[in-house]
């Protein structure tokens, strides 16, 4: 008979404890018929030497290595992390809330705000999800530019990420040789769609602007320097014996773990499992350029590194090929339904100022229905879901936050290490708390 | 035997002047308060100036400009940052205690002065009342000294952790401890193959021997590479910063510090990276040694020679404070355990090594009666002989030490049933307390 074995903790909400200080746990094996047997409660190791005292500590939510306003309440052994607690919500914002009172196109400024490394991603992200709820298409132009925008902000926080991590572990210098780059990234952008950060750059049913005049020279000359960059710290880090020391072994998930945990992106990547959105569920013809998914094999903190290095330079291979194949055309879709008309016509033809005012001050209305859209944030798999009852504004709007799911593992992860390592796994992690609080 | 050597080989271990024309009296006081006044002017504006050094030297590596809206360049940056951190507000937090929490910025900044004092760093220097000793105190036990007063640091630092009453801080204060205890037996123990080599403990025999004999880089350079890294332990400075560890440890030990005390911190590490640089380059480095001549080794004691060889020894200075900048600003740091695994498991049964076979090297080339001094194209054949067997036995330590077995990957330490364990235990406590109240 095929038996499944778990440890389950019994009697919440007291100790936990039973006399002698043991914790009371009640393995229990789960038959394939439901029953349920109790087994011997496991052996307890040796007890740790020199177990004195334990010592709590905040590690933030004001604190130099924890990305935002993540709070970890850690229990300290001496120096090692017996217990792990994150606290999030600092950064509720409410977004989803504020969603259900906004039409589509104006929640876009909000998906900007969630996961602010990712701006322009999440633009995209949300336009295809409320694309699919209306059924429209968008011409292939505009697809290759939202390719190009995935892509972008994929650098971008795969930068913040390199920076911020060599920071956490001492080195300084990567984290302006990427802040650098990530720069470059932000002026492409700044010529493209006006903002920098928040950049609102998609509609529902097409972009907010096209690329300006000259502006894949630009992009091109960034493909071109940009891998140097990567180069330059690929040669500081990887095969530096401090780097290698500090992040070899620490934090591991075996395939069979992230999985369990619901992990996506680089760290399910790092565990061995070769799940990438891009190529599992495509979106924006992304079957049809020629990429290479890394995959780590040990699942620790320097394969993170490593799959998220890999993944710089295959966005900059995806890149190149999305410039050569951009052809000419519009960029917003034809659908009436969710295009506004141009503005001179709109100001001449009073159908189209009808049309105009309705849009505008309606909003389009999708039909009654729901859908999940997933696509490849930089975090890992971020989802959209929308419930419209056939009204302009959705019922429901929902994240599905890599950020969040990921950072639910870190208990795991951290305990049994040195409060050092609680800091180069949270890095590895790669959270963002706008997305994580939303 | 080996005093036998020593004693039939003036050129080594003469002296550079004969101790009856030193400089005496009264004008040996006033001489002493002005070296005093001035050493102690040029390595506090040479702190300032190298925390300038530090932002040019880190903008240089990292494609920035660095400071440069102060004065020209950024000269004036320094006393800015003074003027900032004199005007601003001395913090007391309540749960400090305050007695040390004043006393631990002193404590630490002294010390880091102090060991400066018997670091010769010119030729000495003839006037009309006779030969002036170019060191602040020409202490016969300067090796000893320096060992026993750069120790006395690391209290500033274990108090100013202790005495703030805040857990980032105590736990800086302790790393703290605990790593510069470890380095100092490794640093000493380096140091003590150049003792061996020199046969003296004074500053100014080592260099004289260095002179006579050639620098000490070559022969002892496992010994200087020992001391290096100790010495970058010793100094708190990354890739060993784990008192400070920004991103772990807010500030480390001076975390609940602001203002001038802060400033006392960051005036002490930046002279304990000045004095350490000056033990490199006077234990490995010939100190004020000219190198390729013994013109600056020899009387007249004129004015130029004072100013070249102190061109010398500064030249020599900077370069070893450059590497500190140069190795801040690329390496990632250690983490605790792996540090103080290298510092026990690897640098101290190394040096301990190392002393037995510079102290066999050296009896056997004495009791071949190799020559210590300068025979053949200006090299020693001691120090060439000595120095082979150092580059051996480091592509030896090198090969066998390489990166991957001197640091140990982060395997977490306790196995899942053991962090049950600990926990259980704190919930009982916990429970235990709650109960009992």
């Amino acid at each position: 008979m095929a038996t499944k074995t778990r440890t389950v903790e019994v009697a919440l909400g007291t100790a936990g404890v039973d006399s002698d200080g043991r914790a009371v746990r009640t393995p229990m094996t789960v038959t394939e018929n439901g029953s349920v047997t109790t087994l011997e409660p496991p052996a307890l190791g040796a007890a740790p030497e020199l177990a004195g005292e334990h010592m709590l500590i905040n590690i933030g939510p004001q604190h130099p290595a924890t990305h935002g306003v993540l709070r970890l309440v850690l229990e300290l052994d001496g120096e090692t992390v017996v217990r792990c607690i994150p606290h999030i919500g600092y950064l509720h914002c409410g977004f989803e809330k504020i969603g259900e009172y906004r039409q589509y196109n104006q929640v876009i400024p909000w998906t900007d705000r969630e996961d602010y490394l990712n701006s322009i991603g999440n633009n995209v992200a949300f336009s295809i999800g409320a694309e699919r709820l209306f059924g429209v298409e968008v011409p292939p132009r505009c697809t290759v530019l939202r390719v190009i925008a995935m892509e972008l902000s994929r650098i971008i926080s795969h930068l913040v990420w390199l920076g911020t991590t060599c920071i956490d572990l001492g080195a300084f210098t990567p984290f302006l040789w990427s802040f650098q780059e990530r720069e470059n990234v932000y002026n492409l952008l700044e010529s493209w769609v006006g903002a920098r950060l928040t950049t609102s750059a998609t509609r529902v049913g097409g972009m907010a602007a096209d690329i300006p005049e000259g502006w894949t020279d630009q992009l091109r000359h960034f493909i071109r320097t940009f891998p140097k960059t990567v180069d330059e710290c690929d040669r500081m880090l990887t095969k530096n014996g401090i780097w290698i020391g500090r992040t070899t072994a620490l934090g591991v998930m075996s395939a069979n773990e992230a999985i369990n945990y619901g992990l996506s992106g680089p760290m399910l990547r790092a565990s061995g499992v070769a799940y990438d959105v891009r190529k599992d569920f495509p979106y924006l013809d992304y079957e049809t350029y020629d990429f290479d998914v890394p995959v780590g094999s040990n699942g620790d903190v320097y394969d993170r590194f490593l799959v998220r290095v890999e993944e710089l330079r295959q966005s900059t291979r995806i890149l190149a090929q999305a410039i050569d194949r951009l052809p000419d055309g519009p960029v917003n879709s034809s659908d009436h339904r969710v295009i506004l008309p141009p503005k001179s016509r709109a100001m001449s033809d009073m159908e189209s100022m009808i049309h105009h005012f309705k849009q505008v001050m309606e909003g389009p209305r999708p039909p009654i229905g729901e859908v999940y859209v997933p696509v490849e944030s930089p975090k890992g798999e971020k989802g959209y879901y929308f419930v419209s009852d056939g009204t302009a504004k959705p019922v429901r709007w929902r994240i599905r936050p890599p950020s969040y799911v990921n950072l639910s593992a870190i208990s795991k992860m951290v305990e049994g290490h040195l409060l050092s390592d609680v800091i180069a796994i949270n890095a590895s992690i790669d959270i963002v708390m706008g997305e994580i609080d939303r | 035997m080996i005093l036998a050597t020593m004693a039939s080989d003036p050129v080594v271990y003469g002296t550079f002047y004969d101790p009856a024309v030193a400089v005496t009296a009264l004008p040996w006081l006033l001489f002493t308060i002005l070296k005093m006044v001035i050493v102690f002017t040029v390595l506090m504006v040479g702190v300032a100036m190298l925390t300038l050094a530090e932002r040019k030297i880190s903008a240089w590596i990292q494609d920035r400009i660095g400071p440069n809206r102060t004065g020209y360049g950024g000269l004036l940056q320094p006393a800015a940052d003074g003027l900032k951190n004199i005007m601003k507000e001395e913090t007391y937090p309540d749960a400090a205690y305050t007695p040390l929490f004043i006393l631990a910025p002193m404590l630490s900044f002294i010390p880091s002065l102090i060991t400066f004092a018997v670091i010769p760093f010119a030729a000495p220097l003839s006037t009309r009342w006779g030969i002036v000793e170019m060191s602040v105190a020409n202490v016969p036990i300067g090796f000893l000294y320096i060992l026993a007063i750069s120790s006395l640091g690391v209290y500033g630092i274990v108090l100013a952790g202790w005495s703030s009453n805040n857990k980032y801080s105590l736990l800086g204060g302790l790393r703290s401890s605990a790593q510069m205890i470890s380095y100092e037996i490794s640093m000493g123990m380096a140091a003590v193959s150049v003792l061996l080599l020199s046969g003296n403990v004074s500053l100014q025999a080592i260099v004289q021997q260095q002179q006579g004999m050639g620098w000490n880089v070559f022969p002892l350079l496992i010994g200087f590479f020992i001391f290096c890294v100790a010495s970058f332990a010793e100094t708190n400075r990354l890739p060993f910063d784990m008192p400070e560890a920004e991103s772990e440890l807010i500030a480390g030990y001076h975390t609940e510090y602001s203002a001038m005390k802060f400033s006392m911190f960051f005036i002490a590490e930046y002279s304990n990276m000045v004095t350490a640089s000056a033990l490199m380059v006077t234990l490995f480095f010939g100190g004020w040694d000219i190198p390729g001549t013994q013109w600056d080794n020899l009387p007249p004691w004129t004015f130029l020679k004072f100013a070249l060889t102190l061109a010398f020894f500064v030249a020599k200075l900077l370069f070893f404070l450059f590497l500190y900048m140069w190795i801040r600003w690329t390496l990632p740091r250690f983490r605790y355990d792996q540090l103080m695994s290298l510092g026990w498991k690897v640098l101290l049964p190394l040096s301990l090594a190392y002393i037995v076979i510079t102290g066999g090297a050296v009896l056997a080339l004495d009791m071949l009666q190799v020559p210590r001094s300068v025979q053949w194209f200006g090299i020693s054949p001691f120090w060439a002989a000595l120095g082979v067997l150092n580059l051996v036995l480091a592509v030896l330590l090198f090969v066998l030490l390489d990166r991957g077995r001197i640091i140990s990957p982060a395997y977490s330490r306790l196995s899942p049933i053991q962090i049950a364990r600990l926990r259980a235990m704190s919930a009982g406590r916990s429970l235990a307390a709650s109960q009992g109240d």
